[in-house]
């Protein structure tokens, strides 16, 4: 096991940050530590990471524990802090430099080549961090993680505040890197979460609801589909009522309406054969968003 | 240690704070000592350089907070110290790196006024008619006096996220600890105690050292308000983790 943390507990003045939470990583695996801003999950990395002193509980880093042997553990530990703070007056080279000689690395030069040209900043390397995009930024603080060839990497919210290529680009190369580490990856993001881990820990007020394959989070979700049908003008709700396979059905505006239906494919075919039978104009038909944000949102939402 | 060393040195010759500090603090001592007419060597007509180190520490006073305010404050404003402090690296590793690369400044911005003191050693009559002992007494006391001020200013900073702040704490501590205590003990209200305020004050110890007299007790007080002002800082910078 290359990361256990044991009944954790942070208490901010009167607030428990984090309560009283457990869960492992497997070497090897990459978890996702999923929940909304202010669970929680800054804080136990920041813990995971040295920074923070525990009020209780216990971290252990590739056996080492944080807090009794800080410095073995941190030796052993890639951090990518959240919003990715860097010295932005200096250059890629310099900062990579100065990341090496905190890890006491002999011969760096060639490793900070090596880490370059993994994370695409080729040619972006004689900039100054000031100069660069957030994507690029985020990939020197991905480099900066990597250099020392860490076991465990810690990333926290790596995406945050890039556009949607740039979080492409990002969650590619933190799949690339990952392969043969131990990763703790956080984010609000579901679809992220199931693109890149293989478990999720699921964190709201400080404490665990959900610890789970990403296969089996994904299948308790999936519960029921909800339509979104448009038709020209309003019609009779009841008319959509009698269909069978459809469990409920609300009327939100002019000819919009909100459909639950325990299979997805025979309801919109059986909307489409009332639409042509009774020869009301069907304008749209729409599988709404993702269940797995509603989860989200319910689980985190009623505890 | 040494990673954060280089770091902020590097830091200072990128900013041209380095050269900044150097230049005003060569510029103000070089026209204190040769311009002004109320502090001129050349107007007063004795070989010394008491102008240096009776003005030097209140320069000092102002620059020195100058350069060490952004050591801590910065980091915390920018959330860089988070790297720092997951590194395996402990905080007297950090805080000692970035002492000794103020006090480097310090060194460098001194070494020059060696060529102020080439010139009075010149100009006396007969030539090296001056007072060698006290000279290298003072010489020494204004380096001590130098890295107790980085170390007040380290402290200050590690204290707050605000580098005005900083500098405003620092430079008062610096003026406290310099003169204002010996000041204190003038009123008359301390009985015995007085002598113990005055002690406590630096300028005690600088003017003992200036007259070339090198005691043990007093190398010994300028180190230890070091040490004491760098182990406040790392109690402050722990605390961190446990907020």
């Amino acid at each position: 096991m290359s990361i256990v943390v044991e009944n954790l507990t942070k208490i901010y003045g009167q607030q428990r940050a984090v309560s009283d939470i457990s869960f492992t990583v497997n070497k090897g695996e990459i978890l996702g530590f999923l929940g909304p801003n202010g669970a929680g999950k800054s804080t136990t990395m920041k813990i995971a990471t040295g920074y923070l002193i525990p009020d209780a509980g216990q971290v252990i880093v590739a056996g080492e524990d944080i807090v009794q042997q800080t410095r073995a553990a941190q030796r052993k530990i890639g951090y990518l802090p959240e919003h990715n703070p860097l010295y932005l007056d200096m250059y890629v080279h310099e900062f990579l430099q100065f990341s090496a000689r905190t890890y006491q690395m002999s011969k760096p030069t060639a490793r900070i080549a090596e880490v370059i040209e993994q994370c695409g900043l080729t040619r972006e390397q004689n900039k100054k961090l000031g100069q660069l995009s957030k994507g690029y930024r985020q990939r020197v603080g991905l480099a900066h993680a990597l250099l020392h060839e860490p076991e465990v990497l810690i990333l926290d919210e790596p995406t945050t505040g890039l556009d949607p290529n740039q979080i492409l680009e990002i969650r590619k190369l933190i799949k690339e890197v990952s392969r043969d580490k131990t990763v703790i990856f956080s984010s609000h993001i579901m679809q992220e979460v199931q693109a890149l881990c293989d478990r999720v820990v699921l964190i709201n007020k400080g404490e665990i609801i959900a610890n789970q394959s990403i296969a089996d989070f994904s299948k308790g979700l999936q519960t029921e589909a909800v339509l979104r049908v448009e038709f020209k003008q309003a019609i009779d709700v009841s008319v959509l009522e009698g269909l069978d396979v459809l469990t409920k059905v609300t009327h939100q505006q002019d000819g919009h309406y909100k459909v639950h239906a325990a299979n997805s494919e025979e309801a919109r075919s059986a909307i489409f054969k009332l639409a042509a039978e009774q020869n009301l104009p069907l304008v749209g038909l729409q599988e709404e968003g993702d269940s797995l944000e509603d989860i989200f949102h319910q689980l985190t939402q009623e505890s | 240690m040494f990673a954060v060393f280089i770091k902020e040195i590097n830091s200072f010759l990128n900013s041209l704070i380095a050269y900044i500090v150097i230049a005003v603090f060569l510029t103000t001592i070089g026209l204190l000592m040769w311009v002004f007419p109320e502090s001129s060597i050349l107007e007063y007509g004795y070989a010394d350089m008491s102008t240096l180190f009776n003005l030097g520490p209140y320069v000092f006073m102002f620059l020195i907070p100058a350069i060490t305010m952004r050591f801590f404050a910065e980091e915390k404003r920018t959330g860089t110290n988070e790297l720092l402090f997951t590194r395996p690296m402990t905080a007297i590793d950090i805080i000692m790196g970035k002492y000794l690369a103020g006090f480097v400044l310090v060194v460098l911005s001194v070494l020059p006024t060696l060529l102020y003191f080439y010139s009075v050693y010149q100009l006396g009559k007969p030539v090296g008619n001056l007072d060698i002992s006290g000279t290298v007494g003072s010489y020494i006391g204004l380096l001590l006096l130098g890295g107790v001020f980085v170390s007040i200013g380290v402290f200050a900073s590690a204290i707050t996220d605000n580098q005005v702040v900083a500098f405003v704490v620092a430079v008062f501590l610096s003026f406290v600890l310099y003169s204002g205590l010996e000041s204190l003990a003038a009123i008359d209200i301390w009985g015995a105690s007085a002598l113990i305020l005055q002690q406590l004050s630096i300028v005690f110890h600088y003017g003992a050292l200036s007259r070339g007299l090198i005691d043990m007790s007093d190398i010994v007080y300028f180190l230890s308000v070091i040490g004491v002002m760098l182990l406040l800082t790392k109690l402050v910078l722990d605390a961190r983790k446990w907020s």
